[in-house]
């Protein structure tokens, strides 16, 4: 097969909606592999390895985001019945729920409000624009609530996506090593900030550790999607009017 | 399985309905998380079936976030109009969120009764 072979193949290729499913799944796989190998290395996220796999082959090959993403969009719907189902994870914690409910809930805002203020207030003495600034401010929040956020505030959902995948990336990774060298030891608090942090690429990283810091992971990412979903649009109109 | 499915399906539907109705910045997803636990709680004991299907969606959770990831490309010229604002955030306030939240939590949570001997502390 000649060079223009190939292309014409992938030309074909890359419209059909089964081909950017499939890279989708097999960049994960390749990156799930990687990070087995390496002992669970945080700095080798499974996520990281697929989308750099993945914006590699896109840029190569002068693919548009576009036509990768109509067969990305089957894995990329499975989002918002995931965050539903988030709801079960959370009522295995119920009866923490029950003891510790009011520390809860002045946990999940004081960490929602740091998380969003900080990265405001340093992107904008740093200069960010606008839309910079408005679509960083709820990277915080799982990616189908902050693109959600990002849009009612005046921000760009793609760009919040990918700030919002990155936090989680910073937080798996340095995270556990921030927290170690502040000499953090309780599980339960460690992964509750894990969640309210990192949202669900923290909590995945959460549950691979410990399963106590997962949980409450879990926990604090599903109140964290509420009380940012929840604040952060009033705040936001009422700082910036 | 398709009826745990099916029923996780229903409580998004409603809950898009509702946000959509009532016009709330909260997004469906997340009032379907609502809806679902409020279920559980009446139900007391979820069937396993459900927590089976719950389970399997959660797995590989971060899986799901791959293709917005891949948006990378297209937002690459306002990456690096602000590259420095955006990394400094990224980083900087992530850690703080998160080393703040654990300080509170480990101080106000209650006494646990065994959390430091599971896991390895990596």
């Amino acid at each position: 097969m000649g060079e223009t072979d190939i292309t014409q193949l992938w030309v074909y290729l890359s419209t059909k909606p089964l081909t950017g499913l499939t890279i989708t799944l097999v960049a994960y796989s390749i990156g799930f592999w990687l990070y087995q190998k390496t002992d669970r290395n945080p700095v080798c996220n499974p996520v990281v390895i697929a989308i750099a796999l993945i914006a590699l082959l896109l840029e190569s090959t002068g693919t548009p985001y576009a036509t990768y993403f109509e067969g990305a969009q089957f894995v990329h719907f499975l989002l918002g019945p995931a965050t539903v189902a988030l709801a079960v994870p959370l009522f295995r914690q119920m009866e923490t729920l029950k003891r510790a409910l009011p520390v809860i809930i002045f946990g999940v805002l004081f960490g929602s409000l740091v998380a969003s203020v900080s990265t405001v207030v340093l992107a904008w003495v740093l200069g960010a624009s606008p839309e910079t600034l408005a679509s960083l401010a709820p990277k915080s929040v799982t990616t189908p609530v902050a693109m959600g956020i990002a849009d009612e505030i005046g921000g760009v959902p793609a760009l919040t996506a990918v700030c919002v995948i990155a936090t989680g990336i910073v937080g798996a990774t340095l995270g556990p090593m921030v927290m170690n060298l502040a000499r953090l030891k309780d599980w339960r608090a460690r992964g509750f900030a894990m969640g309210v942090a990192a949202h669900g690429i923290g909590t995945a990283r959460a549950f691979q550790v410990n399963e106590t810091a997962g949980a409450f992971s879990g926990l604090a990412m599903g109140l964290n999607t509420l009380a940012t979903a929840l604040t952060l649009p009033f705040l936001w109109h009422w700082f910036f009017g | 399985m398709i009826a745990a499915f099916a029923l996780i399906l229903v409580c998004q539907l409603f809950g898009e309905v509702i946000s959509e109705l009532f016009d709330l910045p909260v997004p469906g997803p997340v009032i379907g998380l609502g809806l679902l636990f409020i279920g559980l709680i009446v139900k007391r004991r979820p069937p396993r079936v459900l927590t089976d299907a719950a389970d399997n969606l959660l797995i590989h959770f971060s899986l799901l976030f791959v293709p917005a990831g891949v948006g990378v490309v297209t937002q690459l010229d306002r990456l690096r109009g602000d590259w420095l604002p955006i990394t400094a955030a990224l980083i900087f306030s992530t850690l703080l969120a998160m080393v703040l939240t654990a300080l509170l939590m480990s101080k106000l949570l209650p006494k646990p009764k065994a959390s430091v001997s599971e896991g390895e502390a990596k």
